[in-house]
């Protein structure tokens, strides 16, 4: 056991959504990489357990190089299928319906999009969504905007995990209000899980010191250089923020404070 | 669902994944799957907008008409 592994989530900080343990806070997306062999690397670099799918067409002119599951192995990670691209309940709750008819299990990644440019939640039928989902028997994670009145709503229509953005998906931005991250995590109480935005290491960071339950992210990792490379770094990244948040950090103050003592200097 | 003769070889038109296309007549949904070279278990039907259970894929037969969809799980954020 390597020293990175020996500083995963352990007993004494449990990470736990919807009942199910998980041994990484860090979650991680499947899309977007040069090759799926880079993929599977840059997966088991990050020691992540949870990994996100989406659900699309067969296409039936080349089948074997794009169904995931040629690549991954849902024995060695946990699938979650997302909604992305719906852009209507409706939608998202037939993509849903077809995950889980897909047999591995009952957890959806919802995400139903309002705007082509931004990609911005439309939290209403997120919303909508999550209700029929959650009395459907899912276990819903909600991606959603960075706001406390939605995130409370969807918490109550029984979300096992909330998950506000950092920044729009894909965008690389990092927390651009970590101010309001911060409120949701005071004010929920499943698990936060900030999804989208996040562009390197320092982000992810500076994500868990605001005390959130874990990270999701994909591009950060596909489109870096060196996914492989990226992913490592996110890995640590995300232990540090953690265990940076649990130690709590010393008062930030525009004054300068000796570290030595000013007692005991020399005539 | 199919108002053909089962075992009839006779082309039909179905919807498959968007697209109008020719298939033989008188296969069942497992069959289908067959001759597209797809396994069963990593892919989902969903038939005329219904999901169909894998244990039904062998009594289920395609017809005229049909709308189908074949999903799969694809990398995705």
């Amino acid at each position: 056991m390597t020293e990175t592994q020996t500083l995963d989530t352990q007993d004494a900080d449990p990470f736990v959504i919807g009942g199910e343990p998980f041994r990484s806070r860090l979650i991680v997306g499947t899309g977007k990489y040069a090759n799926n062999e880079v993929m599977v690397d840059a997966i088991r670099a990050s020691g992540a357990d949870m990994v996100t799918v989406a659900v699309r067409r067969v296409d039936l002119d080349r089948t074997k190089e794009e169904a995931i599951l040629h690549h991954l192995d849902p024995e060695e990670f946990f699938l979650l299928a997302n909604t992305a691209g719906c852009y209507s309940a409706e939608d998202a709750i037939r993509y849903a319906r077809l995950a889980r008819a897909a047999g591995f299990n009952e957890w959806i990644k919802l995400e139903v999009i309002g705007d082509e440019t931004t990609l911005l939640p439309d939290t209403q039928q997120t919303l909508e969504a999550a209700q029929v989902l959650v009395s459907e028997g899912f276990k819903v994670m909600a991606y959603t905007n960075d706001d406390l009145i939605m995130a409370l709503r969807l918490e109550d229509a029984g979300c096992v995990a909330v998950m506000p953005l950092a920044s729009p998906i894909g965008s690389g931005l990092g927390v651009v209000n970590p101010y309001f991250i911060r409120e949701i995590k005071r004010r929920c109480e499943v698990p936060i899980i900030v999804d989208a935005g996040v562009g390197t290491a320092s982000d992810a960071c500076i994500t868990m010191e605001q005390g959130v339950d874990g990270v999701l992210m994909n591009t950060a990792l596909a489109a870096a250089e060196d996914p492989v490379a990226m992913a490592t770094a996110m890995r640590h990244a995300i232990l540090a923020g953690r265990h940076a948040f649990l130690a709590g950090r010393m008062p930030s103050r525009e004054i300068a404070v000796p570290s030595s003592p000013s007692k005991g200097m020399l005539d | 669902m199919s108002s053909d003769i089962p075992g009839t070889k006779d082309a039909i038109q179905v919807r498959l994944n968007g697209k109008d296309r020719e298939i033989q007549g008188g296969l069942n949904v497992r069959q289908l799957l067959e001759s597209l070279d797809l396994h069963p278990r990593l892919v989902v039907v969903e038939l005329n907008r219904e999901i169909l259970d894998r244990d039904r894929y062998a009594s289920t037969l395609v017809g005229e008409g049909d709308q189908i969809e074949l999903v799969h799980f694809v990398g995705g954020g």
